[in-house]
């Protein structure tokens, strides 16, 4: 039994209410700063409440862009990003669900060998091995593509080794079951695997959305021409710290917008999390 | 409607474990054969050998006129009806049924009217659109058996289907498949380690151990005249008692034939409990009550052998009752009082005799 006594209450509150503030409040200054004009901005005069130019402050970032640093739209790099980490999250879930079903049913040789090669890739993130993978990738002619924004990133031991775990929960009377229903291969794990899957990919497909929009250092690389460049580069060359001036409104209006996209995929996957763990399956 | 043969069937696992060391027997059309044995003997791995799931090392597996050592599962007209049951959870009771029907290309309305008729005859119709996990273990149970029959198989293979229901739902289940089986008239292989399942259920019942057939028969042949001490102690509960008995006491009790020391098998059942010791060539057995257990109908009575003429003691192997130790069933609830002394008497056609290896002895009359 939990007590209810008012000072026990009061104070988990207290710090869970601080905490939402202290995430909370930089958000909305950015809001804020994004429906003001630029002057005030620069003058350090900025009010806490949203001021009147939200359309045409929005407007200009999403069609048009700043006047000088980035040359390009933000809706350009707001689709951009989201086909990177599209392809990601997508291209991650599918190689590793193939590869999990390779290692944990099929017996060929060196099974275990190419099990622990792909474990050792966990050791290798893209910063250790970037220099040759660049190298690679500007042989192939992928630089500024969206290939080659995404297969350096595609191949990934994490989401392998999650459903490697995960099949080997599952019984193995299924498969047997299957075999016996006249299911080869390629039917179990579609009709079964893959739909018994739906949960791990959904929550894995949240994760990996995510590292693919928040990525930095690998677009920033490989992408030169302005209309491949992503938001998060986007908003770095917003910024300028010599002669120009910085057009905060439009900075803090992409930093929002590319705020957005994350929180929809957690907000609507969330849904699917839920059902997930209410009905356990298997 | 097929027979299944099979012919000196090995299995060998990959480390050298030798998990079936030959195994012969038949199962004619339509007769319900059952496997039973301890766990461990071997006679799951035999089952999903029939089934296609594990390699044949060596022998011949014959279905309905086919040796099927190198069909694929689903080619061999069988249906399995697992112990976990192995639904897929992510269909509906309808699409559990209907996916193997699908796999095979049938038409829809061919599958539809299979399906409805399975379902009319296990009593699942309101359920067709559940899913697995909103079903109790005994509807799990009956759609399991529902994916079988659609398929109208050659043979059904059943790996301990009821060791997941409770004890009431089990016996209710037993009958239920029995008359399933009796009414489709088909072949039936059935696995099991319950010897209650075993003796109601089988046609030929074959007891395993060790990965060998220990013997093959009815059931009631087999619980009359088992042919091993294993088989002696397995089938029947409780169990035969057995006692170790010298050269000289086979021969003074079983006539001039028999000349080496044996192992001498009696009934609990068998046994009544008596005042005076028997005459005529009856067993006879002083004991002193040690426990009792009433069950309503009948009672069973714990008792320590005092030594006592021809009965040697020697010591008992693990896992079985020390040679002193009897158990004697009597009907009703009446019984001593613990600690009394009593003679418990058999008469001589209910004596079993072995020899020390464990083989039946036939002894006449």
């Amino acid at each position: 039994m939990v007590e209810h006594r008012k000072f026990g209450n009061l104070l988990p509150h207290l710090i869970l209410w601080t905490g939402v503030l202290i995430v909370a409040f930089p958000v909305y200054i950015a809001f804020v700063a994004s429906t003001q004009d630029n002057a005030t901005i620069a003058n350090g005069q900025m009010s806490l409440l949203p001021g009147g130019h939200f359309l045409e402050t929005y407007y200009k970032t999403l069609f048009v862009g700043t006047s000088g640093t980035t040359r390009e739209p933000v809706g350009t790099m707001l689709f951009n990003s989201f086909v990177m980490a599209m392809l990601i999250a997508v291209g991650k879930i599918a190689i590793s669900l193939i590869s999990a079903y390779a290692i944990v049913y099929f017996r060929f040789p060196f099974r275990m060998t190419i099990f622990w090669l792909i474990f050792i890739t966990l050791m290798l993130p893209v910063e250790v091995r970037i220099y040759p993978t660049y190298k690679i990738v500007a042989d192939l002619n992928l630089l500024d593509s969206y290939a080659g924004l995404t297969l350096p990133l595609i191949a990934s031991a994490t989401a392998t080794l999650l459903f490697r775990q995960f099949f080997m929960t599952v019984p193995d009377e299924l498969l047997e079951a299957s075999r016996i229903d006249g299911a080869g291969p390629f039917r179990f794990f579609w009709d079964t695997l893959l739909p018994l899957s739906r949960t791990n990919m959904a929550a894995l497909f949240v994760i990996l959305f995510i590292l693919g929009w928040n990525q930095y250092l690998w677009p920033l690389l490989i992408t030169t021409r302005d209309d491949m460049q992503t938001i998060q580069i986007g908003i770095r060359k917003m910024i300028v710290t010599s002669d120009a001036l910085t057009e905060w409104p439009v900075v803090m209006a992409t930093a929002v917008l590319a705020m957005l996209p994350p929180v929809a995929v957690v907000v609507l996957m969330q849904k699917l999390f839920v059902r997930g763990l209410v009905e356990t399956e298997k | 409607m097929a027979n299944v043969v099979l012919r000196n069937v090995r299995k060998t696992y990959p480390g050298g474990f030798e998990a079936i060391k030959g195994v012969d027997f038949e199962v004619g059309d339509g007769q319900f054969c059952v496997l039973v044995g301890p766990s461990g003997c071997g006679k799951s791995t035999l089952l999903r050998m029939v089934a296609g799931l594990e390699t044949v090392t060596a022998g011949e597996i014959d279905i309905g006129g086919r040796v099927v050592n190198q069909v694929e599962p689903a080619d061999r007209d069988i249906a399995m009806v697992f112990q976990n049951y192995a639904l897929y959870p992510h269909m509906s009771v309808y699409n559990n049924m209907a996916y193997g029907l699908r796999n095979r290309g049938m038409a829809k309305p061919e599958i539809d009217a299979r399906v409805q008729e399975a379902a009319r005859i296990l009593e699942l119709g309101a359920m067709l659109d559940r899913k697995p996990r909103q079903l109790s273990g005994g509807q799990r149970q009956r759609v399991a058996m529902g994916r079988a029959i659609v398929r109208q198989p050659k043979v059904f293979l059943f790996d301990e289907p009821l060791s997941n229901l409770d004890a009431k739902l089990r016996v209710a289940m037993r009958v239920e498949i029995r008359k399933l089986q009796r009414r489709l008239a088909t072949t039936a292989i059935y696995v099991t380690h319950d010897q209650l399942e075993a003796m109601t259920l089988a046609d030929i019942l074959v007891v395993m151990n060790a990965g060998q057939v220990e013997q093959i028969g009815s059931p009631l042949e087999i619980y009359a005249k088992p042919a091993t001490t294993f088989v002696a102690s397995f089938i029947g509960a409780p169990p035969m008692n057995l006692m170790p008995l010298d050269a000289e006491g086979v021969r003074a009790r079983f006539g001039g034939a028999a000349t080496e020391a044996g192992i001498l098998g009696v009934r609990p059942e068998d046994l009544v409990i008596a005042r005076e010791p028997a005459t005529g060539g009856g067993l006879t057995l002083d004991l002193t009550v040690e426990a009792i257990e009433r069950v309503g109908p009948e009672t069973f009575i714990y008792g320590t052998r005092s030594r006592h003429g021809d009965l040697t003691a020697i010591s008992s192997k693990p896992g079985e009752l020390p040679p002193d130790d009897i158990i004697v069933r009597v009907p009703g609830q009446d019984a001593p009082a613990i600690g009394d002394r009593m003679f418990a008497t058999a008469l001589p056609q209910h004596l079993h005799l072995f020899s020390a290896a464990g083989r039946r002895i036939e002894v006449q009359g």
